[in-house]
């Protein structure tokens, strides 16, 4: 057993918190945010400078072969920043139907693409009535002699509107929540059919609206074998929780730490109000929460190359009930402390706060994820 | 003991209701069961249809224009016009400096400004909390010297709730520096046009513009503007406070909001199956109704032992409604996000005078609720947060 971070690992972390500590303060991410897809360009290149976006990718495939904890230790960095670059988007989802689906000819053609910055990748699944359910696919994709004609609504695709290429999840047979008869497709986003609204998240991110009607692909644009497209899916979800839970420690980190420091300086009846013993044990349950928070999201991090979907699965739903939880109550608690200027959107405090929230309600929230847990019959056998 | 309400309480009750369905103009209603904030225009519109009817100061005495109600009555037409829902008259006015003005002011302060309190034709703004004094409110530093016939206010208040809006701020001044913190604090109505006030915008989290900053420069106020005795406003303060805590616990408002996500959980479906089938999701909600429940016989208890109760001297237990009310709130809204799922993540602001400005992402109830959750967490903040109202109970109540 061994927490300790290899020589490799100290690097990277080092590299990714002097670009988050030089480039993205909280001014600086104002900035960042007036982009044309609201993120910086500028940092996005120097992220493929330093490595981050090939960071995933086997060393055959053109990248730098890291693993889980290569991407938790960047996403707790993120975190941090509140960095606002397409990231899980294009490198953590789009790159991990890449590893998992994608044949060595497409991976070819595209990691090396990511790793420089030129090519940004969205992954366009949610629909309307999916809530959770990765298997919930009614947009349908026809045969239609040597291709594939596509039609539906995609919904929630995270950085949908900055991206050069979707991939996009289609039904090739079945009825919808049928795990069989899923597909995969790389298109072009400006393909003809392709409509893209994007627009502002709660974060402060963006997503988009995207509706295929009659987009028409060549056979060989579809990720692995048409109709089996689940399993690399559900994986790579597990990877993308996995990497979420550490952007969420990231923010707690810095929310409770920004926290410990007001109640060290705001006074109030004379003396600062971290000397009152109330909010002293409030911060402790903060950092009990932070703690637990981080812990599992280690053993997330650890379990997300299993092979064994159900093992993976259950780790991943346990960080996540955990993470949505920790976040909850750090969050509320560290506006609670911070009195009215907690509530104000000068501070970054109600940022973190906000990212972290919509954090919890991606690829399900807490709630979800305890009864996924539970009707899987929990972490312990009886 | 007894806790049916009784025949002419209920009968009151249908009247009230009836009016609240007949008057209150649909877009006004709408807004509120969509979760957005009212207009300007709006609360203005709707004060002058309650007050036309009598009811806009309806827990005033009599001779002030209000009703003579009983307290079970005032209750009941509270948790109607919340349950309608209807806007609550503009409490700075209704439920703060008004009853400051007819306890404690002289009879031209009541005739100048009740009636337009009324009638919502100044709309009020309170000056308590500034960037130094907050929780520690007798620590305020804004001052007030007598010149002749005037005072010369210097200072800053933020916080202001709606001053952008407003005609008039009543203020907690400093007039005696020299005097012990709580002794030298005096109660001051200012004319936000007077020369040198400067209101500036503060933008909370989700986005809204609802509180302000407000700067004092030289500010040249009429010595008739002070209310009661000079360096005895902490005592009308704290008169004031204790108003403020009997109407917060707002069960109606929360009643109302949760029959509001029982009808978006029916509609809302997770595949095929509507959301209000999960079973996690109606127990969670289920222990939000209890909760409720208890909260509204806790405060009947309040309200049955008012009548019985020293006048102006709230009961400390009125820091229980205040705690548990703004849990309960928050809890809704929180409970709120899981109706949406992933919906609450698109983002569209609210332009209060105009509506949406943009078409939805998903479905469009769904817009308010990660701004509602996030911008309720000032409901524990407020109001003397929830830390203050138990240190109020561990002291008053458990002696300790
Ligand atoms: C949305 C909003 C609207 C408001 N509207 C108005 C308005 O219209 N007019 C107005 O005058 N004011 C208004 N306020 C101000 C409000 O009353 C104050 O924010 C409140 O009194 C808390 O003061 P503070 O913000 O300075 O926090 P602080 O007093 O600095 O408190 C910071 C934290 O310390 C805790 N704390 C402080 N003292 C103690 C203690 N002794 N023991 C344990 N914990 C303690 C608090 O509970 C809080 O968690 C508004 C505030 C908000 C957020």
């Amino acid at each position: 057993m061994d927490f300790d971070f290899s020589e490799e690992q100290r690097m990277l972390k080092d590299s990714v918190d002097r670009l988050v500590t030089d480039r993205y303060d909280f001014d600086a991410r104002k900035v960042h945010a007036r982009g044309e897809h609201g993120f910086s360009e500028e940092i996005w290149k120097q992220c493929a400078e330093l490595g981050l976006l090939a960071l995933p990718f086997s060393e055959e495939d053109g990248g730098f072969g890291g693993g889980a904890v290569e991407t938790m230790l960047v996403m707790e960095s993120l975190g941090r920043a509140l960095a606002l670059e397409p990231y899980v988007a294009t490198v953590v989802l789009s790159g991990g139907l890449l590893r998992h689906a994608a044949s060595p000819a497409q991976r070819a053609e595209l990691v090396p693409q990511i790793a420089s910055g030129e090519l940004k990748l969205a992954f366009a699944h949610a629909e309307r009535h999916a809530r959770y359910n990765l298997a919930h696919v009614e947009t349908r994709a026809r045969k239609e002699g040597d291709a594939y004609v596509l039609d539906g609504e995609k919904s929630l695709v995270l950085n949908g509107d900055a991206a050069d290429k979707l991939i996009v999840s289609a039904r090739v047979k079945g009825t919808n929540r049928d795990r069989d008869g899923i597909a995969l497709f790389l298109i072009d986003a400006k393909a003809h059919g392709v409509s893209r609204r994007g627009y502002a998240t709660q974060d402060g991110a963006r997503a988009a609206e995207i509706t295929l009607s009659g987009v028409r692909v060549p056979a060989d644009a579809a990720l692995g074998e048409p109709g089996k497209a689940l399993a690399a899916i559900e994986r790579t979800v597990d990877e993308a929780i996995a990497a979420l839970c550490a952007e969420a420690v990231g923010c707690m980190e810095a929310m409770h730490k920004d926290t410990v420091e007001y109640l060290k300086t705001r006074k109030q009846f004379g003396v600062t109000i971290g000397s009152f013993q109330a909010l002293q044990h409030r911060a402790v349950e903060m950092f009990v929460a932070l703690e637990q928070a981080r812990s599992i999201t280690m053993y997330a991090t650890m379990m997300a190359g299993e092979s064994d979907a159900a093992e993976r699965g259950r780790a991943m739903s346990a960080a996540k009930a955990q993470v949505g939880r920790s976040v909850r109550f750090v969050g509320q608690q560290a506006i609670q402390l911070h009195g009215g200027v907690g509530m104000t959107y000068e501070l970054k405090v109600g940022h973190y706060f906000k990212r972290a929230t919509m954090i919890d309600m991606m690829f399900g929230d807490a709630d979800h994820h305890l009864a996924k847990l539970a009707a899987m019959g929990g972490l312990i056998a009886a | 003991m007894d806790l049916s309400f009784t025949p002419e309480e209920n009968a009151f009750r249908e009247e009230v209701r009836a009016f609240f369905r007949d008057q209150l103009p649909d877009d006004i209603r709408e807004k509120l069961v969509a979760g957005l904030h009212p207009s300007k225009d709006d609360m203005v519109r709707w004060s002058r249809i309650l007050n036309k009817k009598g009811w806009a100061v309806a827990h005033w005495p009599k001779q002030y224009g209000g009703t003579g109600w009983t307290p079970v009555q005032q209750y009941i037409f509270l948790e109607e016009l919340q349950l309608a829902p209807a806007p609550a008259p503009l409490a700075f006015g209704v439920s703060m400096v008004g009853p400051v003005i007819y306890t404690f002011g002289n009879e031209e302060q009541k005739k100048k400004y009740l009636p337009r309190i009324a009638n919502l034709d100044d709309w009020w703004c309170q000056g308590f909390s500034e960037p130094g004094a907050g929780s520690d409110l007798a620590g305020l530093k804004t001052t007030a010297r007598r010149e002749g016939d005037h005072y010369i206010v210097n200072g800053q208040k933020t916080w202001t709730t709606l001053g952008q809006h407003a005609d008039l701020i009543f203020m907690l001044v400093r007039t005696d520096p020299n005097a012990k913190k709580q002794e030298g604090i005096s109660f001051l109505l200012i004319d936000m046009k007077t020369p040198g006030i400067t209101v500036r915008p503060i933008i909370t989290i989700e986005g809204g513009h609802e509180v302000n900053e407000v700067f004092f420069d030289d500010v040249k106020v009429p010595a008739e503007n002070l209310v009661g005795q000079e360096n005895k406003g902490w005592d009308y303060a704290k008169f004031l406070l204790g108003n403020e805590r009997v109407g917060i616990a707002r069960v109606g408002a929360s009643k109302e909001r949760i029959r509001r996500l029982k009808q978006l959980a029916t509609a809302e479906r997770d595949g095929d199956a509507p959301l209000i089938e999960n079973q996690r999701f109606r127990e969670k909600l289920a222990w939000i109704e209890v909760e409720l429940k208890a909260l509204e016989m806790t405060q009947l208890r309040v309200v049955a032992g008012e009548a019985k109760r020293e006048k102006g001297k709230p009961d400390p237990a009125s820091s229980i409604l205040k705690i548990k009310g703004s849990e309960i709130q928050q809890a809704i809204t929180e409970l709120a996000l899981e109706v949406a799922g992933p919906y609450v993540l698109p983002y569209r602001a609210e332009s209060a005078d105009h509506g949406w400005n943009e078409p939805p992402a998903g479905p469009d109830w769904a817009s308010p609720l990660a701004p509602a959750y996030f911008n309720y967490r000032k409901v524990s903040i407020y109001g003397g947060s929830n830390e203050i109202q138990k240190n109020i109970i561990a002291k008053a109540i458990l002696g300790l």
